[in-house]
């Protein structure tokens, strides 16, 4: 199988039973994205294919040949922090951390669903989404566990990113 | 999760013709049949992979309604303009389930075969009729706080957990499938689906390897569009009771009305009596208790889920209040 992770080429032999997670983890040794539950219930696994997020634990790797995808390793790194990762470490948006690759790459895809207009749940007219009301991103956020808790600080660092980029 | 033979398809009929024999399933999104993959539930010998094929989009019908691909994404369908214009009932309900990652993978087709998420289903160390016919079910003496309360059966209480085919069901969708022999047909959402009675294992009247193709919507109904739903979280659960309401009124009575209820059966729930006797009544709130009263005359609950025939009355007639303009009381 042929992947592009990261923009970087790889062709690994796997079990077509490989998850995409599993495959990120196991085989391409890239450990950032978590695994959870393995169930799609948690959202520690999220990563971006085609800049769409999505739960990497619930999809084989075999279907996504081809697809650019993007883990936290292709978002940022140490030296060189993505700006979520940065408002992560000012708002103290994480305690153990182990959700948090997940949640970063979860914001990164919310992020621009809102930018196309992408109404939410929460949204009061489906014509107009409205702007990023600390609502809106818990809403849109549901999708990522946090047992430490740090869902406070969490919506204050993506609503911080949001803004600075307005 | 067992072992599968893995074939990816390139045309529509491919695909029905690779998944003809033996024990084999379609995967498009794969968010539900993987997750029972790996908890074996379900084990089938071998996968057709349609997530490829050209099904993924949407075009307007000559009678003015939609057709929309079987792979569409749930997130895109939500998101489209003209379903949040016209058919704002189905963005409702698609918003209201999962997640944004679950929605962006999800399709349109996958959705609407959802499997129950009954607990016992879940667990393979409980008797289910569904997942093991014939041993039983353990839900009916169980915890059913979120199973059903209507078309039950001795064998089966389980609920379709699906909120876009509550929606879809209240629009009066019809799915368009391909069949091995290389026809396909035309089946309207109220003949798709199917009661437990003594076979809960089987839940809609696709045959082996046919295939959804596509899912067709009548032209927007005028009137008001809601979709309600009541849940344990207020994010990223399935419905106790949901409704999809759509209704219209001339002169102060009402000139038509669908409602279609979720978390209540084993399928998108539909009364025609109830829609019958709202039909050229003037709004009240007793006409709306009334209606209440024959959607659940025949309810039943089976100890944790007796709550959800109150709250189903509620949920319905605060729907009412709010289609014919009363407003959220």
């Amino acid at each position: 199988m042929r992947f592009i992770v990261n923009n970087t080429p790889y062709e690994v032999n796997a079990d077509v039973r490989t998850s995409l997670l599993d495959l990120l983890r196991e085989h391409l040794g890239l450990t950032g994205t978590k695994k959870g539950c393995d169930h799609g219930q948690c959202g520690a696994c999220t990563i971006l294919v085609n800049g769409r997020r999505i739960n990497s634990c619930l999809t084989l790797a075999v279907m996504h040949e081809g697809d650019a995808i993007t883990t936290i390793e292709g978002l940022g790194a140490p030296e060189a922090l993505h700006s979520l990762q940065q408002a992560f470490v000012r708002h103290d948006a994480f305690q153990c951390g182990y959700c948090t690759p997940g949640q970063i790459c979860s914001a990164v895809g919310m992020i621009d669903e809102v930018a196309r207009g992408w109404p939410s749940h929460v949204s009061p007219e489906l014509d107009h989404p409205p702007g990023l009301t600390d609502s809106e991103i818990r809403e849109r956020m549901s999708g990522n566990l946090c047992r430490c808790s740090a869902y406070p600080n969490i919506v204050d660092a993506i609503r911080d990113v949001v803004e600075s980029r307005q | 999760m067992k072992a599968f033979d893995y074939v990816r398809a390139d045309s529509p009929e491919a695909a029905v013709s690779a998944c003809g024999m033996g024990e084999a399933r379609f995967i498009a999104g794969g968010t539900n049949l993987l997750d029972l993959m790996k908890l074996q539930i379900m084990a089938p010998q071998r996968l057709v992979d349609i997530s490829r094929l050209d099904l993924a989009d949407m075009k307007e019908t000559e009678e003015g309604g939609l057709l929309i691909g079987a792979l569409m994404p749930n997130a895109d369908l939500a998101a489209h303009p003209v379903v949040r214009r016209h058919y704002p009932v189905l963005s409702r309900a698609l918003l209201a389930g999962a997640t944004g990652q679950l929605r962006n993978k999800a399709s349109t087709g996958g959705n609407l075969l959802q499997r129950t998420r009954c607990y016992y289903f879940y667990d393979p160390g409980m008797d289910c009729n569904k997942r093991a016919p014939g041993s039983g079910c353990s839900a009916r003496e169980g915890f059913n706080r979120n199973l059903a309360i209507l078309g039950t059966s001795e064998h089966c209480i389980a609920t379709h957990p699906s909120d876009m085919a509550v929606a879809m069901r209240a629009l009066d969708a019809t799915i368009l499938t391909l069949r091995s022999q290389g026809d396909g047909r035309r089946i309207p959402i109220a003949d798709f689906y199917c009661l437990p009675g003594d076979t809960p294992h089987i839940e809609n009247i696709l045959e082996p390897g046919e295939l959804i193709t596509h899912i067709e919507l009548p032209p927007p109904p005028p009137g008001q569009q809601l979709y309600r739903k009541v849940r344990d979280r207020a994010s990223y659960a399935f419905a106790l009771v949901s409704v999809a309401g759509v209704l219209d009124m001339k002169e102060g009575r009402i000139s038509s009305v669908a409602l279609a209820f979720g978390g209540l059966a084993h399928m998108p729930w539909r009364d025609p009596r109830v829609e019958e006797r709202l039909l050229g009544q003037e709004p009240s709130p007793a006409l709306f208790e009334a209606a209440a009263d024959i959607l659940l005359g025949e309810a039943q609950g089976y100890g944790s889920n007796d709550f959800k025939i109150p709250l189903a009355r509620r949920v319905l007639v605060a729907a009412l209040r709010e289609l014919t303009g009363g407003g959220i009381q």
